[in-house]
């Protein structure tokens, strides 16, 4: 941060202030709810064109122009996505002829010529391609990230980065996340407030069809498709991987789909739903973008200026849920941390299960369990190692536990370590057994 | 593959660019955004306005205009994004109208520098609009000459205020603005009859319990819930005197024997089944009575006088109405969720289903096409209009439309009808109804203020003098609570009086200490609700906002009032 970011760019000097009338009367005047040993003014404004933030994922196009016009001058955006078509529609930083490339060096280009004086820093990858170091650098992070996977990383890099020693370890994370006409804003302090993975139950995944349904009892259209999606093309082009953004790849699946619906006189399979199905679209639109990722932004600057109270401060609300498709209606709350949380607590976590089921049952549910959502867990005790995805020699060794019941591997009450590699996390569960 | 049907059409470039907004609002809403026209008049630091057209501009209205006569200034760039240095000095509606444009050319962009005063003396000169925006601050004749125009040629209004961590904003639609498709949630609004089941169901059910406890697991476990709940339900009537479970004990107990009548000891465990016929118990065991809004709609003086120029809502509610006075329940919408069972046992009962609600739309359609002849009326309702109210007839929605306030210097605020609801929610705690009041104050500040001289721009508090405005947007404040408690017939007893004041003393003391100004975030945020709203006021989809929203960007909380 020692880099000072704002003295050598043009318009950061008090003389190019004007531009800046109306943020300044904030940052130059107390208000009823400022803190009464807030200083508003010069340092406060230094301390804003001085913090280096970061913004990243779906929400960035809002993000990044919300954060330049809120005085922040060194942005650095990640974001590993080209530009389709369907992002036309809402992340307006784009034009048609940019389909196709890089969205973070797009946006950073366009939000640089727009905003005279600020620095965006693009990097397109992964999050998940960056270490500790890298993330040590920022004031604070701002995410809209599409994937469940990507914000558990992030959550869990950010909590284990917090050295005790080191106030400058602890990095507010900040993340948007949208729906259709719904939304969420939240801030997380982490260790110190509720995170990520505390707050994991409450976007629980949608329960998938059972395969029998899919094989034999299809009933309705998206039986039909997920059918074709999932069995016919196993079956028939397994040498093919498929593309979703294929339209050859999805109009075989579409005309699959369709051909079984006539079977069963099922109406209703299209080319959008199958679309929709097989690459699991959720609607979105710039209005619930825009409010979700401009609430984030008001939060951000909260923090980085101390203007007005935030969320996210340790006792207060840190949760603000957003629906608008009847009415308007936020709920503004405090998730409570949770002492069992696999990131942000200590404590195992107490989880009944039916010691007659086998390790392989087992590990499969822990997908569907909303506080867990693991796809591939590796599981010991604190003496054994019950089953490792890798290497491939341990997973040799181990698989023979698979068909085994839980009762022949732990005793009841006995302590369990699950990890996924997808997400730095380790779950600790107390295993007791259904009478 | 051989044996595949013939290739398929993919989707246009236009569904494509759209995919993610037509899976919400389809083709017909899109369409509706398409044949808008929007008029935004700008004033002050002028973002909210323009990052509200940003987002109907995304999605393809069909064109906007921006009345604004500023000239970009300085500080306009450090809020605006959509100026740049290039633009300094010239007109702020052309450069923001231009680089709006660019979001899609799909769009047409207009604007206009004319100064809004006489821009409004010219006869029919918001004729072309379909909905207006106004963005705060405004003189006072001025709002009340649109508030005129919304009220006479029911163009819906926008009224926005952005004010440092601070928005609000209220619409004015017309005094009868309903909805049919409200989307409401699938999963709480299906509606499948069981205490009210017509022959053909009654038969089905007949056939696919027949010989129920003799059945193979296999076919035990496939046995539709519907079938099952119907069938223990004769059963259950059988033992009291006809009737199905009256209360939550009953109901209770009638839950406890389907759950016993599952099958234990399968080899799969649990029949899936019967988990479901239970879970559904006791949503689905109340008769289908209609909600309090679709009442309403009955009662509406509209819906029970007609005449020629009546609109196709009304006839159609008339004729629905006119079939549940009859029927005592309102037409069977036809949809079934989703329930473990045979392909060929659900697509049949769908059947049953989708049939009942043909012939219960079919009925409603003779009704129509008889008001309509009745009414002499010169177009015939499209059929798919009356289907679409038949559908979703339990979930129509009429917001009545009135004008919000219009501060006039040296008047008082009138409440009307919404004195006394508004004076009791005013000391509930969290309440923003003293934002809202603070809100009104500014604007009596901006009618009794100008920047210079008597035709000058309108001065907004806080621009030099935070304290001593504050101090007077205070008093203006006070005094509007005390009318409406006055109005009200009603007082506020100590210490909540005072706590009232001291609430709205605060708010009104952060508002002024903006100056006028805008917050980018807050008013990225508040474009976002308002958009939103204006595209569910164009498309006639979901349930718009009734008829004010506040957002509090300190505590980030938003509320909606009438007022
Ligand atoms: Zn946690």
């Amino acid at each position: 941060m020692a880099e000072a970011a704002g003295s050598g760019l043009p318009n950061g000097g008090e003389s190019q202030r004007s531009r800046w009338k109306y943020l300044d009367n904030i940052l130059n005047r107390r208000g009823p709810f400022t803190d009464p040993e807030w200083q508003p003014g010069e340092a406060v404004i230094e301390g804003l064109s001085r913090a280096k933030i970061l913004g990243a994922g779906g929400l960035g196009c809002e993000i990044l122009k919300n954060l330049a016009l809120s005085g922040f001058k060194d942005i650095h955006v990640i974001d590993m996505d080209t530009i389709d078509v369907s992002n036309l529609n809402r992340q307006f930083l784009f034009r048609h002829a940019d389909v196709g490339k890089y969205k973070a060096e797009v946006a950073a280009k366009f939000v640089e010529k727009r905003v005279k004086g600020v620095k965006i820093t693009p990097y397109c990858g992964k999050i998940q391609d960056k270490d500790e170091d890298y993330y040590m650098q920022f004031a604070m992070i701002v995410c809209g990230l599409d994937s469940i996977e990507a914000r558990r990383w992030i959550n869990a890099t950010l909590v284990g980065m917090v050295d005790d020693e080191n106030p400058d370890s602890m990095k507010p994370l900040i993340d948007g996340g949208t729906e259709g006409f719904k939304g969420q804003a939240r801030v997380i302090f982490p260790t110190m407030t509720s995170c990520i993975e505390c707050q994991l139950d409450m976007h629980a995944p949608r329960a998938a069809v059972p395969l029998c349904t899919l094989a034999t009892i299809p009933r309705q259209p998206q039986h039909c498709i997920e059918w074709a999606h999932i069995i016919a093309w196993e079956e028939e082009r397994k040498e093919i991987t498929l593309d979703t953004d294929d339209p050859e790849h999805i109009t075989w699946l579409y005309q699959k789909a369709l051909k079984r619906a006539q079977e069963f006189n099922i109406p209703g399979v299209t080319y959008s739903m199958t679309q929709g199905v097989v690459k699991n679209i959720i609607p979105a639109i710039a209005s619930t973008n825009a409010i979700v990722a401009a609430s984030c932004c008001n939060e951000a600057y909260k923090i980085a200026t101390n203007t007005n109270p935030f969320l996210g401060f340790p006792e207060t609300d840190n949760y603000m849920m957003y629906t608008g498709d009847e009415s308007i209606y936020t709920y503004t709350f405090q998730h409570m941390k949770k002492p069992d949380c696999p990131v942000c607590g200590n404590l195992a976590r107490p989880l009944q299960v039916n010691p007659n089921s086998t390790l392989h049952e087992f590990l499969e549910s822990l997908a569907e369990r909303p506080e867990a959502q693991l796809k591939k867990p590796t599981i010991r005790t604190e003496e054994k190692s019950l089953y490792y995805q890798f290497p491939p020699s341990l997973e040799e060794q181990t698989r023979p536990n698979l068909p085994k019941k839980l009762n022949e591997l732990v005793s009841d009450g006995e302590e369990v370590a699950i990890d996924d590699p997808a997400f730095q996390v380790q779950f600790k569960y107390k295993l007791v057994f259904q009478k | 593959m051989a044996d595949l049907p013939p290739p398929v059409q993919g989707p246009t470039a236009k569904e494509k660019k759209y995919d993610r907004q037509l899976r919400l609002w389809g083709a017909t809403g899109q369409r509706a955004l398409e044949e808008s026209h929007i008029l935004l008049i700008n004033s002050g630091p002028g973002v909210v306005g323009l990052e509200t057209l940003k987002n109907l501009v995304l999605p393809g209205i069909g064109s906007f205009t921006i009345q604004d006569s500023a000239v970009v200034s300085e500080a306009d760039l450090g809020i605006n994004f959509f100026l740049e240095e290039d633009h300094l000095g010239g007109f702020r509606a052309q450069h923001t109208c231009n680089l709006l444009k660019e979001l899609n050319p799909d769009v047409q962009g207009n604007f206009i520098t004319e100064p809004i005063e006489t821009f409004l003396d010219q006869p029919n000169a918001l004729k072309p609009y379909s909905l207006i925006i106004v963005a705060a601050p405004t003189r006072p004749e001025l709002l009340s000459k649109l508030s005129v125009h919304a009220t006479s040629s029911l163009v819906p209004l926008f009224y926005i205020h952005s004010v440092g961590f601070y928005s609000h904003f209220s619409v004015h639609v017309a005094p009868a603005f309903p909805i049919v498709d409200t989307h409401p949630n699938p999963e709480t609004t299906t509606d499948l009859r069981l205490v009210s089941p017509w022959p053909e169901l009654i038969q089905f059910t007949a056939e696919k319990t027949n010989g129920l406890e003799a059945m193979s697991n296999d076919d035990h476990g496939h046995v539709p819930y519907v079938c099952l709940l119907l069938h223990y339900l004769e059963e259950w009537k059988k033992e009291h005197g006809g009737q199905v479970p009256q209360n939550y004990k009953e109901k209770t107990a009638f839950r406890n024997i389907v759950s016993k009548a599952a099958r234990t000891n399968l080899p799969e465990g649990v029949e899936e089944n019967y988990d479901e016929a239970v879970a559904a118990v006791l949503k689905s065991l109340n008769p289908p009575e209609p909600s309090s809004a679709v009442k309403e709609v009955f009662k509406a003086k509209e819906c029970l006088v007609l005449s020629e120029d009546t609109s196709s809502f009304w006839i159609i509610a008339h004729a629905i109405q006119m079939f549940y006075t009859k029927h005592n329940v309102l037409p069977l919408p036809g949809s079934v969720p989703d329930m473990k069972a045979r392909s060929a046992d659900y697509i049949q009962l769908q059947n049953v289903y989708k049939s009942k609600a043909r012939k219960d739309l079919g009925e409603v359609l003779e009704s129509v096409r008889y008001l309509e002849k009745n009414l002499k009326r010169d177009t015939v309702i499209p059929e798919r209009d009356v289907e679409a109210f038949c559908k979703n007839a339990a979930h129509i929605k009429l917001v009545r439309g009135r004008p919000f306030h219009v501060v006039q210097a040296g008047e008082s605020i009138k409440w009307d009808d919404r004195a006394k609801s508004i004076a009791q929610t005013l000391t509930f705690p969290d309440s923003l109804i003293p934002l809202y009041i603070a809100f009104l104050a500014f604007d009596e500040f901006v009618a009794t203020h100008n920047k210079d001289g008597l035709r000058g721009a309108p001065k907004v508090p806080g621009e030099t003098d935070p304290e001593a405005d504050s101090e007077k947007v205070t008093g203006i404040a006070f005094k509007i609570i005390d009318d409406l408690l006055k109005e009200a017939g009603t007082f506020v007893e100590e210490p909540d009086y005072s706590d009232v004041k001291t609430q709205t003393g605060e708010f009104v003391q952060e508002l002024v200490r903006a100056g006028g100004a805008e917050l980018h975030n807050i008013a990225a945020l508040t474009g976002g609700l308002v958009s939103q709203e204006i595209i569910k006021v164009i498309t006639e989809q979901y349930i718009p906002v009734d008829n004010t929203c506040i957002f509090d960007g300190v505590k980030s909380k938003s509320a909606v009032i009438r007022v």
